[in-house]
This record gives structure tokens, C-alpha cells and sequence, in this order.
């Protein structure tokens, strides 16, 4: 899922200061795994507000809802629409494909991102979530046993570690990131597949991924 | 603060009970006629397992000046570990509520078995102290700073 993290209290506020009544909306989907931008979290942060307001004597009036999902226009409906319609300014705590759904759906009224969205990773156990996958848009898993070396070596790298290994981390973080090359020398070693590792991998053609331009994905057979 | 402080000087505050160890705590000091703080307002939940950050923060935009979570002492949660997952939002919470500009003092953490109603007091009293001088100490800075306070 998409992890993404809220942003300080202060720069929402001083975007919520501005109006007068403030929407606070939240997702139901991958930022609530996170723990980022759920009902709770929308909960949360209305009540900061309320309080920072009260203490700085600021007139700031909080409404909250959460919807199922941003990223899918069937979810912001009439009662969204109504919320939507009394506030001032949106505070969405969607990941960035949430906010932009949610300005383009409402392109009158302020839309404020409350997250800063991260990447694409996984729950590892309750509150740690780690990147995973860079979207890279030709998914090469098969030959590195499931660990991906696009997203979880430092440098990206295809065709073994490089001289910053050491103990299975990675120099860039030795705390925070494992080699990637180490699990995967691991995990080819266990499946007994190690020679296949020998196999010289050419250079990436990044044109698939972010680097090649903004991406859509089109299915004419279910198009309406 | 509230108007009600700002008039009388009596802080209110919110103690989240857990059942088990710290209400049954308060209920002895009560028996044993021991006097603590009426300023203080306790909720009864079956666990400080039960509080999460949002309770407290809603506790302060209610009107609270102070919150006390009172659990069991750690080892001792009738539900194992509740107790220690109180402590960790509590703090989590310390930071939120800094963040929106309360002093995080106003909120704290207390381990308090069921027998200590003698410790629950004297808690109950020193929280509501620190509680009144924080009070204290913004309403003068806020009259330093040349701000109109309403009395």
C-alpha cells in the first residue's frame, strides 16, 4: 500500500487559519493501515486544531469525515458533497493521488495535502511500515527470488552489491536498510538457484518507470 | 483555559481510572476518608488499555486544564500489557498536545495499585498543584506580555 506520514501541525494550521471553517478528510484505505490519515487520524488531528486555535484565540471551525478511498471518485458522494459544500477548505489526509482527486473533484474550494506521501511498502509488524516496490513499471522479481534490488538497494543496482555491504546492511543507513543484495544472495542460495545470479543483467530501461513521464493505464475491454 | 478557572482558579481534571487498580485505589482513599482534590473528575475504564490518544486530546478540547491516566503497576495489568500501551500513547500523546501549544506537563502517566488509596491522594493532590501552577504561571506571563485577561 502507499505509506505516507502527516505533516507537522503547524503548516496545516497556518494553511487552516486562512479560512474560516475547515473539512478535514480522511481515507479509508492505505493511510489508515499506516496510521497516517484515517478516521482516527482525523479525529486527532481536529482535536489539535481545536485546541491550537482555542490557545492562539483563533475563530477556526472543524468538521471531519473520511471516505472509503480518495483515489476513486465513487466514494466522494452526496454526504461528502455536502460536508464539502459547508467548509471553506479541504485538509486531505489522502495520499497525493487523494488530493489531487479531491481538488479536481471540488475545484472550488482549497484543497490542502495533511500528508506527505512516501512509498510503496508493507506492514512489517504494527507501526513499522517499509518500502518495498518503486513502481518501476517492469517488475523483475523473478529473477532476484522476490527481493527487489530497484527499490530496496540504495543504488538500485542489478547485478550485485556493491563495496558498501558489510554485515548484510547498507552503507547508507547500516541502522535502518539491509543490503538488498545480501538478502538476495540469500534467499537464491536457499531456493539453490545461485547461478542464476551469473547472468549479466543489461542496463535498465527506465523509460517504463516515473523517469519516462507521467504513466496511464488503459483497459479497453472494460472501458463502458 | 477555561472561563471557570480563569474566574475561580480551580483547574478541571479528567483521571482515566482503570478498574482493576487505580479506580479501586480511589475508592479506598474515599473509604479510609483520605481528602484528595476535588478538581479532579475520574472516568472509570475496565483498562488504561482502553485510552487512546484521541481520548485524552478530546478531554482537553472538553475543557480539561489536566489529565491523569492512572493504570496498574507494570506486570501487575489485569489484561497483561494494557497498561504499557497507555504509557506509550500517553506520551505520544505529550507530544501532540506540545505540539498544539499545551504544555505537556498538563498530561501524566501513574502507576497506582488498588491498595495504595493513601498514593492515589496524595497523586490526585500533587497533580492538581502542578496543575494550578501552570495556570498560574501562564496567566502571568500572559499579563506581562500585556494581553487583557478576563477575571
Amino acid at each position: 500500500m502507499i505509506v505516507a506520514e502527516r505533516k507537522p501541525l503547524e503548516e496545516l494550521y497556518a494553511h487552516a487559519k486562512k479560512h474560516k471553517k475547515v473539512l478535514f478528510l480522511g481515507c479509508g484505505t492505505c493511510v489508515t493501515v499506516c496510521m497516517a490519515g484515517g478516521e482516527k487520524e482525523v479525529g486527532i488531528l481536529a482535536s489539535q486544531m481545536e485546541i491550537a486555535a482555542r490557545e492562539r484565540g483563533d475563530d477556526i471551525a472543524v468538521t471531519e469525515h473520511t471516505i472509503t478511498r480518495q483515489c476513486d471518485s465513487e466514494f466522494f458522494d452526496e454526504a461528502t458533497a455536502r460536508k464539502v459544500e459547508e467548509a471553506d477548505a479541504i485538509i486531505s489526509l489522502g495520499c497525493g493521488v487523494g488530493v489531487q482527486f479531491c481538488a479536481e473533484r471540488f475545484p472550488d474550494k482549497p484543497v490542502y495535502p495533511g500528508l506527505n506521501t512516501k512509498f510503496y511498502g508493507a506492514t512489517l509488524e504494527q507501526g513499522v511500515w517499509a518500502e518495498r516496490c518503486a513502481g518501476c513499471g517492469e517488475c523483475v522479481l523473478d529473477k532476484f527470488g522476490g527481493v527487489c534490488p530497484v527499490a530496496r538497494c540504495s543504488k538500485s543496482l542489478l547485478n550485485g552489491p556493491c563495496g558498501g555491504s558489510s554485515e548484510g546492511r547498507c552503507e547508507v543507513d547500516p541502522d535502518n536498510v539491509e543490503c538488498a543484495w545480501q538478502l538476495i544472495h540469500d534467499r537464491m542460495e536457499k531456493l539453490g538457484r545461485l547461478d542464476e545470479l551469473e547472468e549479466n543483467q543489461p542496463m535498465k530501461d527506465w523509460s517504463t518507470s516515473r523517469d519516462g513521464g507521467p504513466r496511464k493505464v488503459t483497459r479497453e475491454d472494460v472501458r463502458l | 483555559m477555561s472561563q471557570v478557572s480563569e474566574m475561580t482558579d480551580e483547574p478541571n481534571i479528567i483521571a482515566f481510572c482503570c478498574h482493576y487498580c487505580a479506580f479501586t485505589a480511589a475508592d479506598l482513599a474515599g473509604t479510609m476518608r483520605q481528602q484528595y482534590a476535588p478538581n479532579i473528575r475520574i472516568v472509570r475504564l475496565p483498562c488504561t488499555g482502553k485510552v487512546d490518544v484521541n481520548l485524552i486530546l478530546r478531554a482537553f478540547v472538553e475543557g480539561a486544564e489536566g489529565v491523569m491516566v492512572a493504570g496498574c503497576e507494570i506486570g501487575s495489568c489485569h489484561f497483561i500489557d494494557g497498561n504499557v500501551r497507555a504509557r506509550k500513547r500517553v506520551a505520544h500523546a505529550k507530544t501532540l498536545i506540545q505540539e498544539a501549544g499545551l504544555d505537556p506537563e498538563r498530561l501524566e502517566m501513574f502507576h497506582i495499585a488498588a491498595s495504595q488509596g493513601p498514593l492515589f491522594a496524595r497523586t490526585a493532590n500533587e497533580f492538581t498543584e502542578r496543575i494550578k501552577g501552570l495556570n498560574a504561571k501562564e496567566k502571568a506571563s500572559a499579563k506581562s506580555q500585556g494581553e487583557v485577561c478576563a477575571v
